[in-house]
């Protein structure tokens, strides 16, 4: 019976991203003991990437903009099939949330009256973004974590959650190892957070760091909570395609939001061909237009370069299969065209744009002020999630909450960029109060001694196949077919063999053979990351079966069009009793009427 | 395909060796992509962190041909491939396995650093007002991806091993960054000459030299510490350029009111 050192606290949080860290905060705040768990060090979690800005209303550049603007633009980029409550509390509450930042030490951007300066961004419709140049991320997380590392939490780094534990129905702690000795450790929480970010991994070319490998999503499916809308993944239309090997590194929106445009091959502007009716009546038809906007002309709508990313990215898509995308498969991404425009274009891009500046230099010998970047799209973000109860944030099992991207609701079929911070720091605080609340009201579970070994003798197996095949060989064989099978076109044929696939993977992963021993080995922890990439994988192709029809970041060649039938449903994925896999449609939580009214009163 | 030979550290605490893998190199690879595919092909179990592979997480630090780098910004075409490229851990932090170190190190310290303490709101909503101008040089240090390669490469930490006297290079512009802060009203000063001991630095500029976001540690940051430590010693009243700021953030509320 071997040991294991248990650790206990009021409140567990899974993750140290910005999600994580909010809740944890105000849930140590609420007077609670928290701990803390992330597989990464503290600081380094994959919100430290985030370039563009956090989404709030603080009317700081056009006074027109307020909660209802950024509601009515949430709901309209998530194609309305978004949880209403969640998009009403994320954008009443983002503002706070992000003055609340500056009170703990963010330093912002400035207008020139001093405030907080916002940027465009699309599908957004007035200047919204508070942001630090391109690297509002790395402000956040820092500000959030110099602020958190005062409040008394416990932190365990590079410490993996494998397993949650249950007693009943009730999340009562999780398992989990430390990456440097490879000694599990058990902790018990009466309430705990999932705040464990995308499934990025799950796909060959993503923006995402190392360890968005869908842990919470996958964790709290196999402790029987609800998935929704996982067939929603965002592909991301700006990402860098040459060298191959930075290829889907991140181009920030930010680019087009100070005025960048996009091109072909034969050097034409594309986007104002394929403007979508409903956003025709705020988008810019000339060149000129679009450029005042991003000067900041409140009478201009906006360029097409920022209509909804899911849109912008399969136009580019469309642009390189019919034979006019650049060299390197790309289209071009052109800012450097605004010297004609402005006398100090030069300075201006590498003020504004300095991450983006450094990063085509570095890596791609590109100066972005003089000449453009090749890019397409890449995988970005995930939509789909844990449900949760909008304003608490818990999920269907007693006990277990989520925030951040690893939970669902706010954004619908596609989310506007950023909204995923201000996501974090609104449901993330939520998540963290009402942790705090439920760990108050409940005393600590019963730990399973019996589930503990049974999970941790399975953990181990690969050790005793030290010959079994390289878990590296299954993991990039998974990301090469969810790239070409449930990628950003699909279609049903494709789909059903990515499953058929699946079922060769299951028994490729457990059959998996890792070398060397327990200490700080990445072999064996890949290994133990199958299950969740296969998981998650699995979840999204499921779902996006199901869903027959196109919307929002789902688009079916076989069922190019939006249809009627799936305008309010979500789909839900749950274990079933036999170990299943479950798909259902169920109907969207019905919009009350002073909602339904803003909406149309922004139309 | 044009391949390269690597020379990685393997070992622990207790010792180790370096050993050559060879990889294949295509165009515009970094250090961190040849480590990788090492990794995943030839040795499952080397260990080392990586993140973002973007520069932006400050994880993957290492000494490239006895260079303190970011792996994930350490183009191959800047290396000559003709010779092994040699890959080791940071020295100045204690060995865990292969190229990965104990940083803990670096939590401890920035715990002990008196936390941000901002003045009152300005303006009757909760919120301040700052010009960009004063902020610009506040938000050259909060650059910092925390990649540690400065304290790697401080002398006093590195060869002189006075982690319990000096706080390095990072944490004094993390120190500088909360002093010049124009909202900021805590006083660090008596810690920056006793805890964190900035006398300890004698100004080589080696952080510097390889911080991979530019940042003027020591021009922008270390020296003005420096300079305010010595005149709040002999100046006990207060410290001229402190009296400044406070002034001009006197002014930006006396505008607001207007
Ligand atoms: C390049 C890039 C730029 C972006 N820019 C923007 C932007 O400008 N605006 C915007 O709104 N959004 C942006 N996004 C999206 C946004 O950054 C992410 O959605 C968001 O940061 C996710 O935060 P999170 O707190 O949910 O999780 P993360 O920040 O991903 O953190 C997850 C945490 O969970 C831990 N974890 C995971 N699994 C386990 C486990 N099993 N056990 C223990 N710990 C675990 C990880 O170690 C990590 O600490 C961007 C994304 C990318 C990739
Ligand atoms: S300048 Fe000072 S802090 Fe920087 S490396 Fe030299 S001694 Fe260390
Ligand atoms: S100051 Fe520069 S070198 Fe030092 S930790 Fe920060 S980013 Fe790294
Ligand atoms: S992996 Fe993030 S800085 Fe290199």
């Amino acid at each position: 019976m071997p040991e294991y050192e248990t650790f206990q606290h009021d409140v567990l949080i899974i993750g140290s991203g910005g999600a994580g860290l909010r809740a944890a905060i105000e849930a140590s705040a609420a007077g609670v003991s928290v701990g803390m768990v992330c597989k990464c060090l503290l600081g380094k979690a994959h919100t430290v990437m985030a370039e563009g800005g956090i989404a709030a209303a603080l009317a700081n550049v056009d006074d027109r903009d307020n909660w209802k603007v950024h509601f009515a633009d949430t709901m309209r980029g998530g194609q309305y099939v978004n949880n209403w409550r969640m998009a009403e509390l994320h954008a009443k509450e983002a503002p706070a949330r992000v003055r609340e930042l500056e009170a703990w030490g963010a330093v912002f951007d400035r207008t020139r009256d001093g405030r907080i300066l916002q940027r465009n961004f699309g599908g957004h419709k007035y200047p919204r973004l508070a942001h630090v140049g391109d690297r509002t991320g790395l402000e956040m997380i820092r500000t959030l974590q110099d602020h958190g590392i005062h409040q008394g939490i416990d932190v365990y780094m590079e410490t993996c959650i494998v397993t949650l534990l249950k007693d009943g129905d009730r999340v009562v702690g999780a398992l989990g190892y430390d990456r440097e000795r490879g000694h599990f450790k058990i902790f018990q929480a009466k309430a705990v957070v999932l705040a464990t970010g995308g499934i990025g991994k799950a796909y060959k070319i993503t923006s995402n760091s190392w360890d968005c490998t869908g842990d919470g999503h996958s964790l709290a499916y196999h402790a029987g909570a609800t998935l929704i809308d996982m067939e929603y993944v965002q592909f991301h239309p700006t990402g860098m395609v040459w060298p191959p090997s930075v290829a889907g590194m991140l181009v920030t929106e930010g680019v087009r939001g100070e005025g960048g445009i996009l091109t072909n091959a034969d050097g034409k502007r594309f986007m104002f061909d394929f403007i979508p009716d409903n956003y025709k009546t705020q988008t810019a038809d000339n060149e000129e237009e679009g450029w005042r906007y991003t000067q900041g002309d409140k009478n201009a709508r906006r360029p097409p370069e920022l209509l909804t990313r899911d849109h912008v990215a399969r136009c580019i898509v469309r642009e390189i299969k019919e034979g006019r995308g650049t060299p390197h498969g790309g289209v071009y991404l052109d800012i450097s065209w605004i010297r004609k425009r402005l006398s100090n274009a030069e300075e201006h891009i590498k003020r504004k744009l300095p991450s983006m500046h450094h990063q085509f230099k570095a890596l791609g010998d590109i100066d972005i002020t003089k000449e453009p970047m090749e890019v397409g799209p890449t995988t970005h973000y995930i939509m789909g999630g844990v449900r949760v109860d909008a304003d608490t944030q818990m999920s269907g099992v007693p006990g277990l909450f989520a925030a951040g991207e690893c939970a669902a609701g706010i954004n619908g079929a596609n989310r506007l960029g950023g909204n995923s911070l201000s996501d974090l720091l609104v449901f993330g605080k939520r998540a963290g109060e009402f942790a705090a609340k439920f760990a108050k009201e409940n005393s600590y579970g019963k730990i399973d001694n019996d589930q503990v070994d049974r999970y941790t003798r399975e953990a181990l197996k690969p050790f005793e196949n030290s010959h079994g095949e390289n878990p590296y060989s299954v993991q990039r064989d998974l990301q090469e077919v969810m790239q070409h099978n449930v990628g950003i076109v699909r279609d049903e044929s494709e789909m059903q063999s990515a499953l058929d696939h699946s079922k060769t993977f299951w028994e490729r992963a457990a059959q998996v053979g890792v070398t060397g021993n327990r200490d700080f080995n990445p072999g064996w922890h890949t290994a133990l990351d199958l299950r969740n990439l296969l998981t998650v994988a699995e979840a999204i192709t499921h779902a996006a079966l199901e869903r027959k029809e196109s919307r929002g970041a789902q688009f079916r060649d076989d069922y190019p069009e939006k249809d009627e039938r799936f305008a309010k449903v979500n789909t839900v994925i749950r274990k079933a009793e036999d170990g299943s896999m479950e798909v259902r449609l169920e109907p969207l939580p019905e919009m009350p009427d002073y909602l339904k009214q803003v909406i149309e009163e922004n139309r | 395909m044009k391949t390269a030979v690597f020379k990685i550290w393997r070992g622990n605490a207790t010792g180790g060796e370096f050993r050559e893998y060879t990889t294949g190199v295509s165009e515009g690879m970094v250090v961190l992509d040849a480590v990788n595919h090492i990794q995943a092909t030839q040795a499952n179990d080397l260990a080392y962190r990586w993140n973002c592979k973007a520069g932006k997480c400050g994880s993957c630090s290492a000494e490239v041909n006895g260079m303190p780098k970011l792996m994930c910004m350490t183009r191959l075409s800047d290396l000559p491939l003709e010779k092994p490229v040699t890959v080791q851990p940071m020295k100045a932090f204690p060995l865990i396995k292969d190229l990965l170190t104990d940083v803990s190190w670096n939590f401890r310290v920035k715990k002990k650093i008196k936390k941000f303490k901002p003045r009152p709101p300005d303006a009757p909503d909760g919120t301040w007002r700052m010009q960009q101008e004063d902020i610009d040089r506040v938000q050259e240090f909060r650059k910092c991806i925390e990649c540690f390669l400065c304290q790697d490469v401080c002398h006093v930490l590195r060869d002189h091993g006075m982690h319990e006297k000096f706080i390095g290079p990072r944490f004094l512009i993390h120190v500088a960054a909360l002093e010049m802060h124009p909202l900021d009203t805590e006083n660090r000063v008596e810690e920056l000459r006793n805890a964190y001991g900035i006398g300890y630095c004698n100004i080589t500029k080696c952080c510097t030299k390889v911080c991979p976001e530019s940042i003027h540690i020591t021009d922008n940051g270390i020296i003005p510490l420096k300079e305010r430590v010595v005149d709040d010693f002999y100046d006990p009243l207060g410290w001229i350029w402190r009296r400044l700021k406070k002034k001009s953030d006197r002014q930006n509320v006396e505008e607001l009111k207007r």
